[in-house]
């Protein structure tokens, strides 16, 4: 089978191709070289005038495990006002801040996505993680597996293991997990809110283990860089939400000591305490360091305004933050010493002076960020606005004049501590290209997607070119994942069942060995059972495991 | 499968038979297949695997019959139907996955055998929230558990054993000085509540219908109001003050409940003050709920059903979208009103649950030694996940699930496979 796509203005940043018109050849499920002319075209798709990009990434998105299921349940409201009907192509679902899988699934589709990482896998629940991800259809998937608030590391680090031991538990907790990345949340404070402690700042100690938020960042994020995981460390760093905050992110990107760091959710760790009401936009002080360290990089965490719910490992941050929660009502978990969660419903209200500043605050940070290649278009789904408001956030950047009209109906004292308006900063569809689609392929370390090369997976957006860009990325004419029409017009025309992209890098298995005579001691449950097995995720169909390449153990630390 | 020619035993076998989900077990089995637990039993899991091997066809009206007359026969039901009921739902995650697809499919409404207790959970969960624990962070953290309403053990034989007098604990803690309480009910098994040592836990028995007004006032006493009573269902107020006082010095106090045994109207305002009083506490130290639930395949059975269709059981596909009202679908209301005119009941783990007696009862879908009290239209037995197939169960405390085991080879279909067929003929 052989599918000419043609003529379409093509936008492949990995390849420096901004807006080229050319032919793209799928065989068999990958971008092909233009066949020799004697061999069929089976169809042929005329895209004149419309614009052809990879399928879209989403590098930061609950989409599945505990704190996802959590939000589910308790949020029937929100299912309510949100039904989805079972349709020829599709079964029922509903949501609209928090999704049923399903439903998830084919909205992601619908928008022209084709793969979507979760970013707080808990290992302890990466089964459920796996799950949930397996019955979201269409779409690829992946997580980040988050440590560093679990004991077997901090008992680790605080006995002063050396790097390698700390490297071969991480690698050996990607394989349990079938993760591709690692992620820290709050580093060491959701041990220390188990203790008792409130708040936990870069150099404090964890009162138990005696180790700081710093050297966990230090520790982890020179253990992925050592394993060759693609993937920089994913960091949700102390103090989030905290007025202030801003100089623990500044001094967050420095603690990595050079290794490669991503802040994720930045907006909500650049606030100040400057104005009256003590609370400003730390913006362009995140984005002038961003601009600097070269070895960092962000998602935004964008909020928009109406209610959402508000999801996280940050059992810490959450807790303090439950009394605003609306409708009010929080679930707040201690989960296995290894991990917690805490989920908020939320409501941004556009009057809300802290709630215009933030989304102010959000969008200054992608306007003030130089380097496409490493910030990246999130709402942290669904903690600052739900997956689905993408394309009215990417009008947003790319239009000026909708941007400050939105903002000119905000909160006026706000808009007083903002300089939004003053920035003149539009995104272009290369620029919205890299971040959705080159470089959060690149940061993930999927290696054959986010690009139109041969040889590179054939998930494949096409859209057509109206000046509303709301429009445009809200409903794609064609979205082919793996070589298949998967949408078309906006609505999906077939379901397919995407796969997890995992990373295993090499590590010394004699680790194992400690590692089950502690889960035997202290754990209630088998460590062989901890790991979810390939077989577990390719049940029913529904999938199957990548395993990305990882450049290989590097030299033991000496 | 697990291969019992090459090992005499099987060991880290996961039981499914409550909601502790033990995963420590070993496991023999004679020629026959009769399998025998060899460590780390307890009555509910001899009673879950050592249950006699039985061989039995499927039925269409009381006849032996083979597997695809009888699926054809639950499809053309099925497909008569106007409003089908699915209820029962003793099944693991692939189960319920295929239930939903079928509930989907069919316009159904699902209920669980166990909602009635898992609901006055689940409506906490969805009117307040909570703060809540894991069972791991209980076994290395407690040194305080309030037991409400309930001894434990008679749902969950090895609580004590497995989370409470644990010898090693991951923070040095002495764990044989951690202290017990019981509060409401009576004449409870409270001898596992002893520590090693010898040290009795402290018992403030009442009837469980006074617990209301127990709870809130211990609430109130933690939240620091004066009462003018002196004592509330036959507990002094003053041993309710010193409970308070003791959960407010203790540093990881646990308040552990099971929504089965707070078996009265409107239990779950009861579980509400409970939580109320673990969020006060934790204004100051730290404090849990612990939830306890998980038998028969509900915490699975719940958590499936929400990330598939955004709803815990107790919803309905009717109008052909997911739809819930944990009133209106509640599987006795729909057959004492006569709503539903086909009743499928899906059993595989507890054959000797029955069905709500009930005409409608059409299609019974379960364990091959499932009692029945009176002849379906269909009976299909089918293979019990954790002995006859592979699956996936979770714990009561939902954020773990684990494997379950194919312990010995058989003929029966899973689940999926049944109520797939039956899907396909839709």
């Amino acid at each position: 089978m052989l599918i000419k796509l043609k003529g379409g203005k093509v936008y492949d940043p990995a390849h420096q191709i901004d807006g080229k018109v050319m032919d793209i050849y799928i065989r068999d499920g990958r971008i092909v070289a233009q066949p020799n002319n004697a061999e069929p075209v089976n169809q042929v798709y005329d895209l004149s005038g419309k614009v052809v990009m990879a399928g879209a990434i989403d590098m930061h998105t609950h989409i599945g495990g505990g704190k996802v299921n959590i939000a589910r349940m308790m949020l029937p409201e929100d299912h309510r006002a949100h039904p989805a009907a079972h349709t020829e192509m599709c079964r029922a679902g509903c949501g609209h801040a928090a999704p049923s899988t399903l439903t998830t699934g084919y909205r992601y589709a619908e928008m022209g996505y084709t793969a979507a990482f979760e970013p707080a896998l808990s290992p302890v629940n990466a089964r459920q993680s796996h799950l949930e991800m397996g019955d979201t259809p269409i779409i690829d998937k992946g997580g980040y597996a988050m440590i560093g608030s679990d004991d077997f590391y901090l008992r680790s680090l605080a006995a002063k293991q050396d790097q390698n031991a700390i490297n071969d538990y991480v690698a050996w907790i990607l394989h349990a997990s079938q993760a591709i990345g690692i992620k820290v949340v709050n580093p060491g404070g959701i041990s220390a809110f188990k203790f008792n402690q409130r708040a936990l700042d870069l150099d404090e100690l964890n009162v138990h283990y005696q180790v700081s938020p710093r050297d966990i960042l230090k520790s982890l994020s020179r253990a992925v860089h050592e394993l060759g995981i693609p993937k920089p460390l994913h960091v949700h760093g102390n103090n989030l939400g905290v007025p202030g905050n801003v100089e623990t992110t500044l001094k967050t990107m420095g603690a990595v000591e050079g290794y490669p760091v991503h802040l994720t959710h930045i907006q909500f760790h650049s606030y100040g305490t400057e104005g009256d009401r003590k609370f400003s936009s730390g913006a362009a002080a995140i984005a002038e360091a961003i601009n600097k360290h070269k070895n960092v990089s962000a998602d935004v965490g964008q909020i928009l305004f109406g209610q959402t719910v508000t999801a996280s490992g940050d059992n810490m941050r959450q807790h303090a933050n439950a009394a605003f929660g609306s409708p009010h009502k929080s679930v707040i978990m201690d989960i296995e010493c290894d991990s917690g969660c805490g989920v908020v419903p939320f409501k941004y209200k556009d009057q809300n002076f802290v709630n215009a500043l933030q989304w102010a605050i959000g969008l200054e940070i992608f306007l003030l960020t130089d380097d496409p290649w490493r910030i990246f278009l999130t709402t942290d789904h669904p903690n600052g606005a739900p997956f689905t408001s993408y394309p009215h956030l990417i009008k947003l950047l790319m239009d000026k004049s909708f941007r400050n009209e939105t903002f000119a109906r905000l909160n006026l004292d706000a808009q007083a501590m903002s300089t939004l308006a003053g920035i003149d900063r539009e995104y272009s569809l290369y620029d919205i290209a890299i971040m959705t689609r080159a470089g959060a392929a690149k940061l993930v370390g999927m290696h054959d997607r986010g690009h139109l090369g041969v040889g590179a997976g054939a998930d494949i957006t096409v859209y057509t070119d109206v000046a509303d860009r709301e429009k445009m990325f809200s409903k794609p004419d064609y979205v082919f994942k793996d070589g298949e029409l998967v949408v078309k017009n906006g609505q999906v025309v077939k379901v397919t069942w995407g796969k997890t992209h995992t990373v295993k890098p090499e590590f010394d298995r004699a680790i194992e060995k400690d590692i089950k005579k502690y889960f035997d001691t202290y754990h209630t449950m088998n460590m062989e059972h901890f790991k979810v097995a390939d077989d577990e995720i390719s049940e029913g169909g529904r999938g199957g495991v990548i395993v990305q390449e990882c450049k290989g153990r590097r030299e033991k630390t000496a | 499968m697990e291969n019992f020619i090459q090992q005499s035993s099987i060991d880290a076998v996961t039981c499914p038979a409550c909601g502790l989900l033990c995963d420590d077990i070993s496991i023999s089995a004679d020629s026959a297949g009769k399998l025998k637990v060899t460590s780390n039993s307890c009555a509910k899991s001899i009673s879950f695997f050592e249950r006699p091997v039985k061989a039995v066809s499927p039925r269409v009206g009381g006849k032996d019959t083979d597997l695809e007359s009888a699926i054809a026969k639950a499809s053309e039901i099925l497909s008569k139907s106007k409003h089908p009921l699915i209820g029962g739902l003793g099944t693991d995650v692939q189960g319920m996955r295929a239930v939903m697809n079928l509930a989907e499919k069919s316009g159904a409404t699902i209920d669980h055998m166990n909602s009635k207790s898992s609901m006055r959970n689940l409506l906490v969960l969805q009117n307040s929230g909570w703060q809540v624990t894991t069972l791991t962070e209980v076994r290395n953290r407690v040194d305080l558990l309030l037991v409400v309403g309930t001894d434990i053990v008679s749902y969950f034989p090895r609580f004590f054993d497995r989370v409470i007098w644990n010898q090693a604990s991951m923070f040095g803690q002495d764990t044989s000085t951690r202290e017990v309480v019981y509060l409401g009910g009576q004449n409870l098994n409270t001898k596992p509540g002893t520590s090693p040592k010898g040290i009795e836990p402290t018992v403030l028995p009442c009837d469980k219908a006074q617990l209301p007004e127990v709870i809130a006032v211990l609430r109130a006493l933690i939240a620091g109001k004066t009462l003018v009573a002196s004592s509330v269902g036959g507990i002094a107020v003053t041993d309710l003050a010193k409970l308070a006082e003791r959960l407010k010095a203790a540093k990881y106090s646990v308040v552990a409940w099971t929504g089965s045994a707070l078996d009265y109207p409107q239990a779950e305002l009861t579980i509400q003050n409970v939580t109320g009083l673990v969020e006060k506490l934790n204004q100051t130290t730290r404090s849990s709920g612990l939830p306890l639930g998980g038998n028969e395949g509900d915490v699975g059975a719940y958590n499936t059903s929400t990330w598939i269709s955004g709803y815990p059981f107790r919803s309905s596909y009717r109008q052909g979208f997911p739809d819930y009202e944990p009133y209106l679908y509640s599987t006795d209301r729909m057959l004492a009103e006569q709503e539903a005119d086909t009743f499928f009941w899906i059993n595989s783990y507890a054959p000797d649950r029955l069905a709500p007696a009930h005409q409608a009862a059409s299609v019974v879908i379960g364990h091959a030694d499932m009692k029945l009290d009176h002849e379906p239209e269909v009976f299909i037995p089918v293979a019990t996940p954790g002995i006859d197939c592979k699956g996936t169960q979770f714990r009561s405390d939902s954020s773990v699930s684990l494997p379950l085991k194919q312990l010995r080879s058989n003929t029966l279909p899973t689940l999926t496979q049944v109520l797939s067929a039956i899907e396909a003929t839709l």
